[in-house]
């Protein structure tokens, strides 16, 4: 059944899964701004064990989704991988970097004997939720402002820029769409912190989370601003039927406007997150996570979807613009999107029971009898 | 495809090996474990005696101390790919990057949903709900391992795809080839029988030192009963999927075969090598004698390569220039008949970038004369072609020797453990404590025989190592190995530190 579908709507369907991906990865960034806001939040070492033991039931979900983000790149769009991983070099060394220190800090913080001591994990885990992050973001903000490579005829990439990735960090788009990341993160982890902690134990700690909520937010809101005024206003790429890319003032502003339905994602998204923020800030609720959560990944769609559909490479070459990579010249052959189509049909299947046992673990808040467990982190 | 930078090379390789040896110290105790958690807990919930509990508390956290560092090691490898081997990440990531997104969409979510529930849920879910969640990570560990090394086993035996000339790539034409090859499935199940025997080495050494300091006896006692069982049931499995891999191994890389065997001169009815020490000199066709002293088994090789005495084993010299008697072609003819087939894609890509249809028809037909030779066409000469003889000789002899040590152990633990008599066996328990360090060298080996061994080959006979490399001034990727290579020990040693404690505190502290 999925074998008789064109090849170009298989494309189309893998861009849509991965950007379903990356969007809930951003999503689950909660657990990295908690990791930011820890210092801030969590005053004395029963509200950091609180904070530390509600995301470590959570962090490896974050960290799974993000594998499984480059999972479905390589095997979906592997020129883009080859490109991108191969040429961009430190900014994703250095991005998984954050990820490994942040992989052992919650099982070895609070052991005894743990070489490093606990402070210099709680550091492992604040570098993983910001300089994490910020790349990431930087990393996502070349899909609209391009890269420094070029391909050649046996599709080799040859990265032109000495610092081979880390430049896309100086760009002020990308700088911003990644602060924006930084602290839309943290936005989220005072909301997840408040709905999932019980806080008998530290009722202080639950106004600072309301207040560091609506910080987050105005900080971030510049950033978003500048994102978004830069992205309407920008030269984007574009390609035309014969596959050659050009440059075309005011690009993504014509997509949105070619794809109402992104412009709508892009919109409730950005509602339904400032919804979560007064509903957490001003109106006492626990619930804004959801709210955020889920207008988090609305935007992340958005944004996946305007660097990619309507005649548009997702990841351009500033270099070179006929090496700009599309979903339709970075993708796998028909066959594997194809028999991934398939394998991907369990994905509904996975979200089940991860939300099954989300719902069964997260009936009773995070307490005291946790922190004190001999399992506790 | 310009000039290969051989320091380049050389650093991704020993980049690509740390990465992958460190995450591998994790790994096999993560498979075994799990199952071994699993079996407990099993055992708990049958006969609610809280004692199994306890131990399958003790186990867990050492279970845990463990996982998070192989989750740690382990996101580099999935990325590694593309950062260092980008060349070969476009080459043949139709084929290769689906088992790992499989591997991402059915394992990974499995381990890191019902590790939460394993760890954190004995009061927030029912006792049947734990245990399930407790073999889910079993399962979801062991699931990981299978597509990942279905993509390994896919390297060693290309199988299921083709080579297309217009995007300059391998391209899937059967998941079902790829999935059950049975290089596959012999690297799945022996990767994964060892794995369990490593962590039934891990439960032997803990317990044994309890056993020698006489504390925690009960539990040292049921644990050690318990693994092995275990550990003899998975000495067999093995066995014979080693031997199933070692016949894979003459069918379809017999290079690798004859460099672990130190075989140079091919042979019908080849002696096994039992024992033997190399002539560290010794090179190819140069007519000295391999060992220095050997030991051999009449016709074993044959018998355990090709299933029958008399059968002929291919040394390294008739692989590298031939043998016409035997029918085999040499690595000179091959890297002749391969640069024939790179200048033809190349003119084939020049014909078809100028339009020229009768020019690209002509040049495609004659680079498909020549496509299967395609890889060693980037070989310089045909010594390029043969692997560290002596690393990989000596890593499968010391891998096979332990084994045997291994299958011994859990036959007297079982023996003595039934009998209950272990704790009296003060001779045998140093044994138990120092098998662990023993089985992290095997199974270290083990990779050592099965990726040294098929050098220079990334992809076998498609794509040597030297075209397969990221496009990298070898500089960043010294650093990024001494950045690997600094913070993994930091961690390693963060690691030791916490277990040895932990297992100093014993299950009261679990």
């Amino acid at each position: 059944m999925i074998g008789s579908l064109d090849t170009a709507v298989l494309q189309q369907i893998w861009w849509i899964l991965a950007a379903t991906v990356g969007s809930l990865f951003l999503f689950l960034t909660f657990v990295q701004g908690g990791q930011t806001l820890l210092w801030q939040v969590a005053r004395n070492d029963t509200e950091k064990s609180l904070v530390i033991n509600s995301l470590g039931r959570k962090w490896e979900l974050t960290f799974t989704t993000l594998v499984l983000f480059g999972g479905a790149l390589f095997a979906a769009f592997p020129k883009f991988y080859a490109t991108s991983f191969g040429g961009a070099y430190w900014v994703w060394i250095l991005i998984l970097f954050t990820f490994i220190v942040q992989a052992v800090s919650y099982e070895f913080r609070k052991k005894p004997n743990n070489l490093l001591g606990a402070r210099v994990y709680e550091i492992f885990l604040f570098i993983n939720g910001s300089v994490g992050i910020l790349l990431i973001g930087a990393a996502v903000g070349t899909f609209f402002t391009g890269s420094n490579f070029t391909l050649n005829q046996f599709n080799q990439v040859t990265w032109t820029h000495p610092l081979r990735g880390l430049e896309a960090a100086f760009s002020l788009f990308n700088l911003s769409l990644g602060l924006f990341l930084v602290f839309n993160a943290r936005v989220l982890g005072s909301m997840y912190l408040l709905n999932n902690i019980d806080f008998a134990l530290a009722p202080e700690m639950e106004m600072r989370l309301r207040r560091s909520c609506l910080i987050s937010l105005v900080c971030a809101l510049p950033f978003l601003l500048y994102v978004l005024a830069s992205l309407l206003l920008m030269q984007g790429f574009s390609f035309d039927e014969n596959g050659v890319v050009s440059l075309v003032s005011g690009k993504y502003l014509a997509n949105l406007l070619a794809m109402p339905a992104v412009l709508i994602l892009l919109l409730t998204g950005l509602v339904l997150v400032v919804w979560g923020v007064i509903l957490t800030a001003f109106l006492g609720g626990f619930r804004g996570i959801w709210f955020g959560g889920l207008g988090t990944v609305l935007v992340g769609l958005a944004v996946f979807f305007t660097a990619g559909f309507n005649n548009t490479p997702f990841y351009p070459s500033k270099a070179d613009l006929q090496s700009s990579l599309s979903i339709f010249n970075a993708s796998s052959s028909h066959y594997t999107l194809t028999a991934m189509t398939y394998v991907a049909l369990v994905i509904p299947l996975v979200l089940a029971y991860i939300a099954y046992v989300w719902y069964l673990m997260d009936g009773r808040k995070i307490g005291a009898e946790d922190i004190s467990d001999t399992k506790a982190y | 495809m310009g000039e290969i930078d051989l320091a380049l090379v050389n650093w991704s390789r020993a980049q690509f090996a740390l990465t992958a040896m460190y995450h591998w110290l994790f790994v096999p105790l993560t498979l075994g474990l799990s199952f071994l958690c699993a079996f407990f807990e099993t055992i708990y919930v049958k006969t609610g005696n809280e004692e199994w509990k306890h131990l399958t508390k003790f186990w867990m956290t050492l279970f845990g101390i463990n996982f998070a560092i192989g989750v740690a090691t382990g996101i580099i490898l999935e990325f590694e790919f593309g950062t260092n081997w980008s060349n070969y990440s476009w080459m043949v990531g139709d084929i290769f990057g689906a088992p790992l997104a499989v591997e991402g969409i059915v394992a990974f979510f499995l381990e890191a949903t019902f590790f939460a529930v394993m760890f954190f849920g004995w009061d927030r879910v029912s006792k049947g709900f734990h245990l399930f969640s407790t073999w889910m990570v079993a399962v979801g560990s062991n699931l990981s391992a299978l597509w990942i090394l279905v993509a390994n086993g896919w390297m060693q035996y290309p199988t299921g795809m083709a080579f297309n000339p217009d995007t300059v790539r391998f391209e899937m034409q059967n998941f079902w080839e790829v999935l059950f090859s049975p290089v596959a499935i012999a690297k799945f199940t022996h990767t994964t029988s060892t794995s369990f025997l490593v962590a039934v080495m891990f439960v032997f050494a803990v317990s044994s030192y309890y056993l020698i300091k006489r504390r925690h006896v009960e539990m040292a006692k049921r644990s050690i009963l318990v693994a092995s069982v275990f550990g003899l049931i998975s000495f067999v499995y093995a066995g014979l999927t080693g031997d199933e891999s070692a016949y894979n191994n003459a069918r379809i890389q017999p290079m690798k075969l004859a460099a672990y065997e130190g075989l140079y001169e091919g042979k019908r009815g080849a002696d096994l090598v039992a024992f033997g020490v190399m002539n560290p000199d010794k090179t190819v066709g140069d007519g000295q004698d391999p060992f220095l002293v050997e030991v051999a088994i009449p016709k074993g090789l044959s018998l355990l390569g090709k299933r029958q005495f008399d059968a002929f084993i291919p040394g390294v010299n008739d692989l590298v220039y031939g043998n016409v008697e035997e029918n085999i072609v040499g690595y000179d003819q091959k890297i002749e008949r391969g640069k024939q087939a790179i200048a033809d894609l190349s003119a084939y890509k020049d014909a078809k970038k100028a339009g020229d249809a009768g020019a690209a028809e002509i040049a495609l037909a004659q680079f498909k004369e020549n496509q299967e030779f395609l890889g060693f066409g980037y070989l310089q000469k045909p010594e390029d072609g043969i692997p560290p003889v002596q690393t990989s000789y000596y890593s499968f002899h010391i891998m096979v020797y332990l084994a045997v040590f291994f299958g011994l152990l859990c036959l007297a633990y079982l023996i003595y453990g039934i009998k209950d008599t272990i704790e009296e066996k003060r001779w045998l328990l140093p044994f138990g404590v120092i098998s662990f360090f023993l089985a992290m060298i095997a199974s270290q080996a083990g990779w050592i025989v099965a990726e040294v061994g098929r050098q220079p080959w990334a992809i076998q006979n498609m794509l040597p190592v030297g075209v397969a490399t990221s496009n990298l001034a070898a500089g960043n990727v010294m650093t990024t190995f001494w950045m690997f290579a600094i913070l993994f020990t930091l961690l390693l040693l963060a690691e030791i530190k916490i277990m040895l404690n932990q297992i100093k505190k014993g299950p009261e502290g679990a």
